[in-house]
């Protein structure tokens, strides 16, 4: 459904997209994740027919956004990072001004504002004057305009921005419900969102892929070394050392102080140390407490994957 | 077709659901009103001397003509101020769009951006021609009392509004090149004033280039259509004048996305 290829994007001499290249399925929910500045709000717009890329094809729908930018814009909606909002305008005229300007068919329009509104849950504020609703229903009538023409590719830019917890479950339940009938790419911070909401996750950074795979896999593969916490009653320095000696082990990290002290282990992931750790401990006559696998989280990923790029450069 | 109705519709709306429309109107009517006023009580004092004149050597009143007397001097003062309100109708126009990030949701919209130019251009030039016909209501108020010639008020309106829109048209454009509005305004008014003065100008110059420099004038290009002369230059001028404002408008919109926005 959509296929970037090869895209660079120069502003004046700054690079902001560097040789970006991915897939999108048809009914597919993408997460594109990455720090600030890392490029992904240029890639959306690049996508949207907003900005033309420097090199590099686009295809949106099987349609080059470049040459036939008309027949993707059809086809997309898009949520901008701030809503695209006509503030003194009222809900209801808005999305009617949306509808008309995408193309719906006069006779459906009245209906397909209706639906956008029941859909997102806005019906309620729909006489209401853009500027004065909460940030909350702002981005929610954000989300309907991009939604208004039932269009097959949605394009989302940091959507639950600025919503209470509840109102984020509710936006995330609703573009997942979205997924199969529309194709949806969705940037975001937040790392929950992305394993919660996508199939699929690209995580940029400073203007290039640095990962594509699934939320799960991402987080398997790339952690590399596993993660063991200890709980052992004895000398601290003496223990670490001896645990530091094992094969195997990475890295020991002292968490606690006190009589009963916490470790850290890293190990590589394709040996399994747990019974060689016990039996060291035992063996030794101190105390095993505590031994508890800990996973590393989409967010060390995450970390280790934007900010190994800048050890390697400096 | 539609998308340009769609513009127009919603730019017209905005104007008249924000104060700038009521303000700018009512603005422009007081001080229309003002010289309206100044200008008709000179011209019937004046009529009364002669009457008096003409009594006193016992001679025919002579034939005061309220259409040059009167109605000129009332068009050419409204040609000066009418066009510093223009700015103020057009500054928003994308300016605003840019600012808060709607310009977002009509470049991703099917809809091009010469229907969205000319949407935009059409709602200001409406805005301009309701100020205009208010003021005609002054001027329809001399056909109680008189008996003026209704040809030249009416080219006289044909020039005021052509003139207006050349002045629309190149606001639109100082308001795509910028997000602030007050720059946009401001900008306008320069390039107003530089229209304005090269009249001046082009008397104190060389005959050969104040010749040239006088085509340039907006202004100048009035003085016809007051008199009551509708001549193809005139109108040629001010609609070359007016493609010129839009054509840039388009120019820098397109070129926009290259240099990012």
């Amino acid at each position: 459904m959509i296929d970037v290829r090869q895209v660079t994007r120069f502003y004046g001499r700054v690079m902001a997209v560097d040789n970006i290249s991915f897939q999108v399925d048809k009914g597919e929910i993408l997460g594109f994740l990455g720090p600030n500045a890392a490029g992904k709000t240029t890639t959306m717009r690049i996508l949207t027919t907003y900005m033309p890329a420097t090199s590099g094809t686009v295809k949106v729908a099987g349609y080059d956004v470049q040459d036939q930018s008309m027949q993707v814009r059809k086809r997309i909606g898009y949520l901008p990072e701030n809503p695209p909002l006509y503030m003194e305008m009222r809900v209801a005229d808005y999305l009617d001004f949306v509808a008309k300007i995408k193309g719906v068919d006069p006779r459906d329009r009245k209906k397909a504002v209706a639906e956008v509104m029941d859909k997102v849950g806005i019906q309620t504020v729909s006489g209401r004057v853009i500027k004065t609703l909460s940030k909350g229903y702002k981005q929610r009538v954000g989300l309907a305009q991009a939604l208004v023409h039932n269009p097959d590719v949605l394009i989302l830019d940091e959507p639950t921005i600025g919503l209470d917890p509840k109102q984020i479950i509710e936006v995330r339940q609703l573009i997942k419900s979205l997924a199969g009938t529309h194709t949806i790419i969705l940037s975001t911070h937040i790392l929950p969102e992305v394993s919660m909401t996508c199939e699929r996750v690209v995580i940029i950074n400073k203007g290039r892929v640095v990962a594509e795979d699934t939320p799960d896999n991402l987080t398997r593969k790339l952690a590399g070394n596993q993660r063991l916490y200890l709980e052992v009653g004895g000398p601290v320095e003496d223990v670490r050392r001896a645990l530091a000696q094992l094969p195997g082990v990475v890295k020991t990290t002292v968490l606690t102080n006190d009589k009963t002290a916490g470790f850290q282990v890293e190990s590589q992931s394709d040996s399994e140390i747990r019974p060689l750790l016990a039996k060291t401990v035992i063996d030794r006559g101190w105390q095993l407490f505590e031994m508890k696998p800990e996973g590393m989280s989409l967010e060390d990923v995450f970390l280790q994957l934007t900010t190994k790029e800048e050890v390697g450069n400096s | 077709m539609r998308n340009y109705l769609a513009v127009l519709n919603r730019e017209l709306k905005s104007y008249f659901s924000s104060p700038i429309a009521y303000v700018v109107i009512a603005m422009f009517l007081i001080i229309a009103g003002i010289f309206y006023y100044l200008i008709v009580t000179n011209f019937v004092q004046y009529c009364m001397q002669a009457d008096m004149q003409a009594q006193y050597y016992r001679m025919a009143p002579r034939n005061m003509n309220v259409n040059m007397m009167a109605i000129r001097p009332i068009l050419h003062n409204l040609s000066l101020f009418y066009i510093f309100f223009l700015p103020l109708i057009t500054m928003r126009l994308f300016a605003e769009e840019k600012k808060s990030g709607t310009i977002e949701l009509l470049l991703t919209s099917p809809i091009t951006n010469s229907q969205t130019i000319l949407g935009k251009f059409s709602a200001a030039a409406l805005l301009s021609l309701i100020m205009l016909l208010f003021t005609a209501l002054n001027v329809l108020l001399l056909f109680f009392y008189g008996k003026p010639e209704i040809g030249p008020i009416l080219t006289g309106y044909l020039g005021l509004f052509l003139l207006g829109l050349s002045y629309i048209a190149f606001g639109v454009f100082f308001s795509t090149i910028t997000d602030n509005q007050i720059i946009a305004a401001a900008i306008t008014y320069m390039f107003i004033l530089f229209f304005w003065a090269i009249g001046w100008i082009s008397g104190a110059v060389n005959p050969a280039v104040g010749k040239v420099l006088a085509n340039f004038s907006l202004i100048e290009h009035f003085d016809d259509f007051a008199k009551g002369v509708l001549d193809t230059k005139h109108v040629v001028f001010y609609l070359s004048f007016i493609t010129a404002g839009l054509f840039l408008s388009y120019v820098s919109i397109e070129s926009a996305k290259w240099r990012g926005r």
